[in-house]
């Protein structure tokens, strides 16, 4: 008896009706597509975007040249050379990041002492030549300065889980 | 209208008798074919759009004309401009001659089909008597361009995909050849034409009720005849790549789409005008309406039907999962013939009889 209902059951083409019904539905259903350049995802403050360099806000520049994010970098993207300054403090003298190379794992950010090494949200960039994609100090201390309202906001939002 | 056509062209007085016939058949032709790769063109942005709404996606929308993005409308002459202009690779283990032939002989059947598909009740290039048979046989015919495409690949995709296919249309060519024989067997007629004027007198009167089961199955073969999901298994992206047409590239490649595509039309053309009375207006005989223009036949009401069916396809391909290959052949061979035989004996049965409304008259 069961064998002769499921006969008539398939033969009714049931399930394929009901598999029509969930995409019938969906096709009148609310898009959740997000058309890129005019409308955008929203963005965490822990987003970990291009680096950067920052200030104290006297100018002075937050790196000591202690090392722990080169030794930390998981995938050895960071190289420092430091020299003592005129004034007798240790500071940079180079200080590259290679982006080719770089994982955004966040960890140089988490390892900083001085919170002079930070990830920023932003994450439209590119670069036209082999080197555009290598960040310099210079480079990355510009970013820092440019973006430094951004980053520091960032900061204070995410200082009380820390 | 060709008449006048006829009676300028005569005008001319030079232009021998066979050169007027000759330029007036290229005008149908033309008139039927314009429309047609028009139509095939739209048909892939419908579907694009179709299956995007059925995902909560949106679908192409940046491509418009004339600097306004309309929906994306744009988008499938864009797709023909960039096919035009991509190279046509010739794979070096490849049989080159019946490689390009492959391709035309995929598309001559499914656009000589087109030749005795009536439109209205005179809108018709050939009016031939036997214009099913001539339908049914060209549609098989045009499995030899995979077949031939498969072979002349040199590669192992294709030639698996052609074998798929091959094997899968000649299945479902006798479930769709019974189907068939029922709508004839009803109408009396193997004349398109004829069949849909059999199904006068409104919505109760077309084939569909009392050829259920043949309707049914006759779509669903169709389906598989075309290679369309769920019973791609000769494109098979995920096994075979694209199954035939792996080695193809450019206009070639477009061309198998476009054979694909016409055909799609075709069939859904051919399963309105055998179950859904074709141009004939489902209002025919209700009060109110019953006088008014919304029943008289028109060629609208056969594009509307086909569009049903097309948005059927669509909708299939976004609903089922691809069908594996022992399924196919089950479902082909062990449900759909024993079926149609089994429904061939009720029609016989109920023209008999001469059931009403369907067939208490004649």
């Amino acid at each position: 008896m069961s064998s002769l209902v499921q006969l008539l059951k398939s033969l009714s083409l049931k399930e394929l009706r009901s598999g029509l019904g969930v995409t019938g539905r969906y096709l009148f259903g609310k898009k959740i597509t997000v058309q890129y350049p005019e409308e955008r995802a929203p963005q965490s403050p822990r987003f970990r975007g291009l680096h950067a360099q920052r200030r104290y806000p006297n100018g002075e520049e937050r790196c000591i040249a202690c090392k722990l994010c080169e030794v930390v970098c998981p995938a050895l993207a960071i190289t420092i050379e430091s020299e003592p300054r005129e004034d007798g403090t240790r500071r940079t003298t180079r200080y590259d990041i290679d982006l080719t190379k770089c994982i955004f794992c966040g960890f140089c950010e988490e390892a900083c002492p001085v919170d002079a090494i930070v990830e920023t949200r932003i994450y439209e960039y590119h670069g036209e030549e082999r080197g555009d994609l290598l960040m310099t100090k210079e480079k990355l201390l510009a970013v820092g300065d440019k973006y430094e309202a951004q980053i520091a906001a960032d900061r204070a939002e995410d200082a009380r889980y820390r | 209208m060709f008449e006048t056509i006829e009676n300028w062209l005569q005008g001319f007085g030079m232009l021998p008798e066979g050169a007027i016939t000759l330029m007036l058949i290229l005008l149908k032709i033309i008139i039927l074919l314009m429309p047609l790769m028009i139509a095939v063109a739209y048909l892939t942005y419908a579907e694009r759009k179709i299956l995007a709404f059925m995902h909560v996606r949106i679908g192409p929308n940046r491509v418009g004309l004339f600097g306004h993005r309309i929906w994306g409308l744009g988008q499938p002459l864009a797709d023909a401009v960039k096919l035009m202009f991509k190279e046509i690779i010739l794979p070096s283990g490849a049989n080159k001659g019946l490689f390009l032939l492959a391709p035309v002989l995929a598309m001559a059947p499914a656009l000589a089909a087109w030749a005795v598909i009536p439109f209205d009740s005179e809108m018709v290039i050939a009016d031939v008597d036997a214009s099913l048979l001539y339908v049914l046989a060209l549609t098989s015919i045009g499995v030899y361009g995979i077949i031939i495409a498969g072979w002349a690949s040199n590669s192992k995709y294709p030639f698996i995909s052609a074998m798929r296919s091959a094997a899968q249309i000649v299945s479902y060519e006798i479930a769709m050849g019974f189907a068939l024989v029922g709508v004839l067997m009803a109408a009396g007629s193997i004349n398109l034409g004829d069949i849909v004027e059999s199904q006068k007198g409104g919505f109760w009167q077309w084939y569909w009720l009392p050829l259920l089961p043949l309707f049914v199955i006759y779509f669903i073969s169709g389906v598989a005849e075309t290679n369309r999901a769920p019973f791609d298994v000769a494109e098979g992206e995920s096994e075979i790549v694209a199954g035939f047409h792996v080695e193809y590239s450019g206009m070639p490649f477009a061309v198998f789409f476009l054979a694909e595509y016409a055909n799609m039309i075709l069939i859904a053309v051919l399963a309105s005008l055998m179950f859904l009375g074709g141009w004939l207006s489902p209002l025919e005989g209700l009060p109110l309406v019953g006088e008014t223009f919304l029943a008289a036949p028109s060629i609208a009401w056969l594009l509307a039907k086909a569009s049903f069916f097309l948005f059927l396809y669509l909708w299939f391909r976004a609903t089922f999962p691809r069908y594996r290959y022992d399924q196919i052949m089950r479902l082909g061979w062990k449900v759909f013939i024993p079926l149609t035989i089994v429904w061939l004996l009720v029609v016989g049965v109920m023209i008999m009889t001469g059931t009403p409304p369907w067939f208490d008259v004649a």
